[in-house]
């Protein structure tokens, strides 16, 4: 496998989704190839700040307007 | 199981949403709306029989979560708006479809993606395809690496990464940010994203690579040791 089929392959490495000879051979090459090793690992850290990153607390004037709109449409569907 | 027992007999007692405190009351013993708790099957059942206030409790838990979604699919604040807005009305008036065989909060994305991407087609009809995009495997090729250093988590303060992530986001075009919103921010299967998308599997995955090669080269610039203070 060479470079180019390392990033083809990437994201399904990522999941664990290659299959064990893919993902031994990917590994082989990651162990003689810096650029591959970080590109690998600089994916995966990508992937990972959008994943731990946590939602901000909803701006209160969306609040106020999602809960208004709700309490009056909801509210009138009950009646 | 004492806090669902708690907030159920008492939304039992409360008379029906919009004859009290507004929905926005805050509730200072709500625990932290990222944690899926045991009770939110007895809310949704209790949603179900038509008890809203359940129902407030499942909004307040999702609501930052369904924003950051639609605003990740949209890129446009009052069509996020919108489409949250949409999705919860939505959700409610079909609780009686949802099967309880998955998460109500995987159940509730699903809706919302639909709400946003409606909205997202509308303003922007050419920049959402069904079709594999045309781009050949040289794009994905990195280029003038570097190393990033130590953890950029902690290097950035929270409100900074946040500004960090969104502007980066934002400049990722439509076809790939939908997709990694959905499998990696929302962690829907691929087959539920392509479901969800009416894209096939291959194309949901073609998408994921670039999408995360992409991200990873934007945020580059950001987190190279290089740029360290």
């Amino acid at each position: 496998m060479n470079c180019k089929g390392i990033i083809r392959e990437i994201s399904d490495y990522l999941d664990g989704e290659l299959e064990l000879s893919a993902k031994q051979e990917l590994e082989r090459h990651l162990e003689d190839c810096e650029d591959c090793k970080m590109v690998v690992d600089q994916t995966r850290l990508a992937v990972d700040v959008f994943c731990d990153s946590k939602p901000i607390e909803l701006p209160a004037d969306v609040k106020f307007r999602l809960h208004d709109a709700l309490r009056r449409k909801l509210s009138a569907r009950a009646d | 199981m004492l806090y669902a027992a708690l907030i159920l007999s008492e939304a039992r007692m409360r008379p029906p949403i919009g004859l009290l405190e507004p929905l926005s009351a805050p509730n200072p013993h709500r625990l932290p709306s990222t944690v899926a708790r045991d009770d939110e099957h007895l809310l949704v059942a209790a949603a179900k029989r038509g008890d809203l206030h359940a129902f407030e409790e499942l909004v307040s838990r999702y609501e930052a979560k369904i924003f950051r979604l639609t605003m990740n699919i949209t890129r446009n604040r009052e069509d996020a708006e919108d489409a949250m807005q949409d999705a919860f009305l939505k959700s409610y008036a079909h609780l009686k479809d949802f099967q309880e065989d998955s998460r109500f909060y995987t159940w509730l994305v699903r809706i919302a993606a639909n709400e946003a991407l409606m909205r997202l087609r509308k303003r922007r009809p050419n920049q959402f395809s069904l079709d594999e995009p045309m781009e050949g495997d040289e794009d994905l090729m990195p280029r003038e690496l570097e190393d990033w250093g130590p953890s950029p988590e902690q290097r950035f303060a929270q409100t900074e990464m946040h500004e960090i992530l969104s502007e980066v986001i934002d400049k990722l075009e439509p076809d790939f940010r939908v997709v990694f919103t959905l499998r990696d921010i929302e962690e829907l299967s691929t087959e539920e994203t392509a479901k969800v998308l009416g894209i096939s599997i291959p194309a949901v995955k073609s998408r994921l690579l670039r999408a995360r090669l992409k991200l990873r080269q934007k945020l580059d610039r950001y987190f190279r040791r290089g740029d360290m203070n």
